[in-house]
């Protein structure tokens, strides 16, 4: 089946979030739709899908105009969406999950249910994706619940994919397997548009990629294009692919972590067993280095970052400057030196609500010079607030605009000026620039690294690889809430993925026992360890400068986390 | 910026389009009918008014709310009245009798609730001849005594609201306050002004205690407020009744009857002014309370404190506040202002404890609260405006005979108009948010 688009324009008010875009998919075709977050790119598969209706073009199926209403029209037209937030009901199973909303009126469900069980069997033989019918959909690994959603698609007939930043929330070894399975659907005959702001995953498996800013379209370009290329075309100027760092000078240990262990909650891993959230983890950070902490979500990260700043009972030890903080409350480690940007910005880091300015205040509004005794000192609190949305470039109508009704990065870098406008000895941040657009990573990151230099010891989780690679000066990885490693920045990704799925190396308390002396060291023990069949032998200048040229493209052009900032609507839908 | 560009939440298509909606500009001119022989100027007002409450402009909702509220109760005045339901029943035969009698009803009890009110114009006739002058602010005073309990409760539950907790126990807190406020007023002897001062900080820390005690139990334990709170409630009338049956206690000596002696002269809190134009050092009492609270949350850390904790917990604690010291907090100030609402109550006006004094106060103040919006500003005036009905209310029962209930079942109403601001809208056919249809769809896939 082929898709046309024509001319499709659609306008929240004055804004313009598509502009006459047109794309054509041929039968068989994997499509890229590469652009930042908030290009327009959700807003055009949401017009497709009929959950926003266009005011201008049309859909052309086959050369004939459709209208598209609804996500129903969309399915009897065969169009298929994976959103990038699943929707499954986790307690039923995967073949349950798969009829839904296809449920028999009449007759007995019984039967139905069968035949689903039988059609996700078929399909998933078909196109090798390994799903059992009926397991329930809660066990299953999030890159199979993936694939449980493009079953739904399948069975509903679908001859066009969408699939939404589909890579947002897998492993390397995960997007792997969803290539793989995305040629499969294509030999099939289906057509795929695939939804994505990273330049590697797209130019890996679109045959054409369409490349989509504020709202138009301004190109069509292969795959072979190059990384700049078509960075320049995403972003509107020539990027700046990397985050100019010079090499770290690591000095005092700062934080040292022992034996850290979250009890009390656990989670299931793949086996069934049960473990700790957070599994005696054992690290230090230096003053002047970035220690990278590398994982997929999930996998004690968060309790991790929550037992650091005592916001969840841990056991173990926490030394900040040699003195023992584990039972120190938030607001002491607050106090003590620790800035926190926490993973979840709008439910931990901000206060949507409350004013721009209050928000710059929220942990420091009952210290001078914000206070005064109990009264808080307003006009010293505007000062700094204007002060503070002036350096850190914060698009705001006035301090007083409630923070909620500014852009995801503009509340970050609300966040950002008040963890670091202040003289701090630790910068923990999570996930800091999931959601971003390249613009506001680019200062996040450049604003990190300025802490460094200032001597700063700097923790960053993400679950971006991207990030990771341009920032850490050290790489550790997790895995079901142990580190299975300390790295280098060089190691290569398969490396990493590996660690990240769970390849423990038993090197981990040696690589750290070196923590941040130097690079070399990191690099020794990964040169000790040839089972990955690396042996790098790099300067520590060489560790910054020669990084591969797609990884640095990357870490601009798509460092962005998971790209929720273009799900800005279905977020909220989904939260509301 | 860029983040914006194809952003917009899908339901936000209607909040911040400054277009003015095709559909409902002609079926708000049917609201307001008198505006249609103007169209112009009528479409501008319309207009003016679709934005302002499709903005959720809390004064219009409010008073539009209370607005429907008293042409229900008119309804009902007109409709309960037997006069007037004969005349309907020759509606036929002779329709201006029926609709001029259930006028005739409706503005005989609007009117008499107001001169109870408000003023009576006949107060100031009678001044010209000779008559007192103070008596034109008589009704205005009354409404000043009615509404000082209730500014005091609607303070309380608006504290704890804004610190994210319902308090549904300022009656208990009121009892807890007046119970203390009452034995220091009797039990001992103080000079003039100390005693009363002394009463009323009594009154302040014995509804404090009841604050602080579901504070610490939802503290430490997670026990959910509203339900401590409402069975604190029935363990303080019952406290109550057993303290006013006990003769060691608080009961008068030598009486059969659940009442407490009477505080002594000190300790009363007399009046300013008047005879009338007068006012209670209560009401003046309740009025720096709301100007404290104010202050509190306006301008003081412990008030920015309570509203990050009501706002946004779990950003809070990330923040360095303790969650739970600020919930303890909270819940004591809302106590305290409860206990001072009893200990103003008996000092100011019945000097003395009974089983029935505690009224419909501390239920009344949630009602107060959230047509207050929480604020302490929005509380004084909506209590002032239930005290007013309340005042009225008697007078208009003596002149007309409608029962006093009725400003009850307009009380409730405009809290229910208040609280489903969808049905104002849809009473008044405003604007709708358009996108209804896109959200149901993405909330349904969303789950």
């Amino acid at each position: 089946m082929e898709l046309e688009l024509r001319g499709i324009t659609k306008r929240f008010g004055s804004l313009v979030a598509n502009d006459h875009i047109d794309l054509r998919v041929a039968p068989g075709e994997i499509r890229g739709l590469l652009g930042e977050n908030g290009a327009g790119k959700t807003t055009l598969m949401n017009v497709l899908y009929g959950l926003l209706q266009p005011d201008e073009g049309e859909i052309r199926v086959d050369g004939k105009p459709i209208v598209i209403h609804s996500p129903k029209d969309a399915i009897n037209a065969h169009i298929g969406m994976v959103h990038q937030h699943f929707m499954l009901v986790p307690v039923f199973t995967v073949a349950e999950n798969v009829i839904l909303g296809l449920e028999p009126t009449r007759g007995l469900d019984l039967l139905d249910r069968r035949k689903a069980r039988r059609q996700v069997r078929e399909l998933s033989e078909r196109y090798g994706l390994q799903v059992n019918p009926d397991a329930l959909v809660e066990d299953l690994p999030v890159g199979v619940q993936q694939r449980v959603e493009i079953i739904k698609a399948l069975i509903r007939q679908a001859s066009v994919l969408i699939l939404d930043e589909p890579t947002a929330v897998l492993t390397p070894g995960e997007t792997e397997d969803l290539f793989r399975i995305m040629r499969e659907l294509r030999s099939g005959g289906r057509s795929i548009v695939f939804i994505s702001h990273k330049l590697k995953e797209v130019q890996a498996i679109a045959d054409q990629i369409t490349v989509i800013r504020r709202g138009r379209v301004v190109g069509d370009r292969p795959p072979t294009a190059t990384d700049a290329e078509l960075a320049a075309l995403m972003v509107g100027r020539a990027v700046e692919l990397r985050v100019s760092k010079e090499a770290a000078q690591p000095k005092d240990v700062v934080l040292d972590v022992s034996d850290l262990t979250v009890t009390g909650e656990l989670i299931p891993d793949e086996t069934g067993n049960r473990q700790n959230v957070l599994d005696g983890v054992s690290f230090q950070v230096r003053a002047g280095e970035i220690l990278g902490i590398a994982g997929v979500q999930g996998n004690g990260q968060t309790e991790l970052c929550e037992a650091l700043m005592g916001l969840r009972p841990a056991t173990g030890t926490v030394r900040l400057d040699g003195r023992d903080i584990t039972r120190a409350s938030p607001r002491d480690r607050l106090r003590a030196g620790i800035s926190y940007i926490p993973e979840d910005r709008q439910e931990d880091g901000i206060i949507k609500d409350f004013s721009v300015a209050d928000n710059l205040v929220l942990d420091t509004y009952d210290r001078a010079p914000y206070a005064k005794g109990i009264a808080m000192d307003l006009p010293a609190i505007r000062d700094s607030a204007k002060r503070l949305v002036a350096e850190f470039d914060v698009r705001t109508s006035s301090i007083d605009t409630p923070v909620g009704t500014l852009s995801g990065g503009n509340q970050q870098k609300v966040i950002l000026a008040r963890e670091v406008g202040r003289r701090v000895r630790l910068l923990l941040a999570s996930q800091p620039t999931r959601g971003l657009d390249v613009g506001s990573i680019e200062f996040v990151h450049r604003r990190i690294v300025e802490e460094r230099d200032q001597g700063v010891a700097v923790i960053i989780v993400s679950s971006e690889l991207d990030e990771i690679y341009a920032l850490a000066d050290r790489i550790a990885v997790m895995y079901e809430g142990k580190i299975t490693g300390f790295r280098p920045p060089t190691v290569p990704v398969a490396e990493l993925g590996l660690l990240m799925a769970g390849a423990t190396t038993g090197d981990g308390e040696t690589a750290d026992a070196g923590a941040g002396a130097s690079v070399e060291d990191g690099a020794a023990t990964e040169a000790a360890n040839p089972a990955f069949g690396v042996t790098p032998v790099m300067t520590t200048e060489s560790v910054v400068t020669t990084r591969p040229a797609d990884g640095a493209a990357d870490s601009a052009g798509d460092g962005q986390a998971s790209g929720d900032g273009t799900d800005g609507p279905d977020e909220q839908a989904e939260q509301s | 910026m860029s983040d914006e560009v194809s952003g917009p939440p899908p339901g936000s298509g209607a909040g911040p389009d400054p277009a003015p909606d095709p559909d409902p500009a002609p079926v708000t001119t049917q609201a307001f009918p008198p505006e249609e022989s103007e169209p112009p100027k009528g479409q501008g007002l319309n207009h003016v008014i679709i934005q302002a409450v499709t903005q959720g402009s809390p004064a219009v909702t409010t008073t539009l709310a209370i607005l429907a509220a008293l042409v229900i109760g008119a309804l009902i005045i007109a409709f309960s009245n037997t006069q007037v339901l004969h005349e309907w029943s020759t509606f036929f035969s002779n329709p201006g009798a029926a609709i001029s009698a259930a006028w005739d009803s409706i503005a005989a009890a609007y009117s008499a609730l107001f001169e109870g009110a408000i003023f009576n114009p006949h107060t100031i006739s009678a001044a010209f001849n000779g008559g007192s002058v103070g008596a034109i602010f008589y009704p205005l005073s009354t409404t000043a005594s009615q509404a000082t309990p209730l500014i005091l409760t609607g303070l309380s539950v608006a504290l704890a609201f804004r610190a994210g907790l319902f308090n549904i126990g300022a009656a208990s807190q009121w009892i807890g306050g007046a119970i203390v406020a009452t034995y220091l007023g009797f039990a001992i002897s103080l000079p003039l002004v100390i005693h009363a001062i002394v009463c009323l900080i009594g009154g302040f820390i014995g509804g404090a205690a009841l604050g602080w005690l579901v504070g610490d139990l939802k503290a430490r334990t997670g026990a959910h407020e509203v339900i401590v709170t409402i069975m604190l409630n029935y363990v303080m009338y019952n406290f109550l009744s057993y303290l006013l049956g006990t003769p060691t206690a608080l009961q008068l000596p030598h009486q059969s009857n659940l009442i407490s002696p009477n505080i002594d002269p000190n300790a009363q809190l007399p009046h300013v002014g008047g005879p009338p134009p007068q006012v209670g050092v209560g009401f003046l009492v309740a009025l720096a309370a709301a100007a404290g609270m104010w202050w509190l949350l306006a301008r003081s850390t412990t008030g920015f404190q309570f509203r990050a904790v009501g706002a946004n917990p779990s950003a809070a604690r990330t923040a360095g506040m303790s969650v739970a010291r600020t919930w303890i907090m909270a819940m004591l100030l809302a106590g305290g202002l409860a206990g001072l609402s009893g200990a103003v109550t008996i000092q100011g006006t019945f000097y003395s404890l009974n089983f029935q004094s505690y009224g419909t106060y501390g239920i009344d103040g949630i009602t107060v609260a959230l047509l207050g919006r929480a604020k302490p500003l929005g509380v004084v005036l909506a209590a002032l405006l239930f005290g007013a009905l309340n005042a009225g209310s008697t007078v208009m029962q003596a002149a007309t005979s409608v029962p006093v209930d009725i400003t009850e079942v307009i009380e409730g109403l405009i809290v229910l108009f208040v609280a489903a601001p969808p049905l104002i809208r849809a009473v008044f056919r405003l604007r709708q948010a358009r996108a209804t249809g896109m959200e149901a769809v993405a909330k349904g896939w969303n789950g």
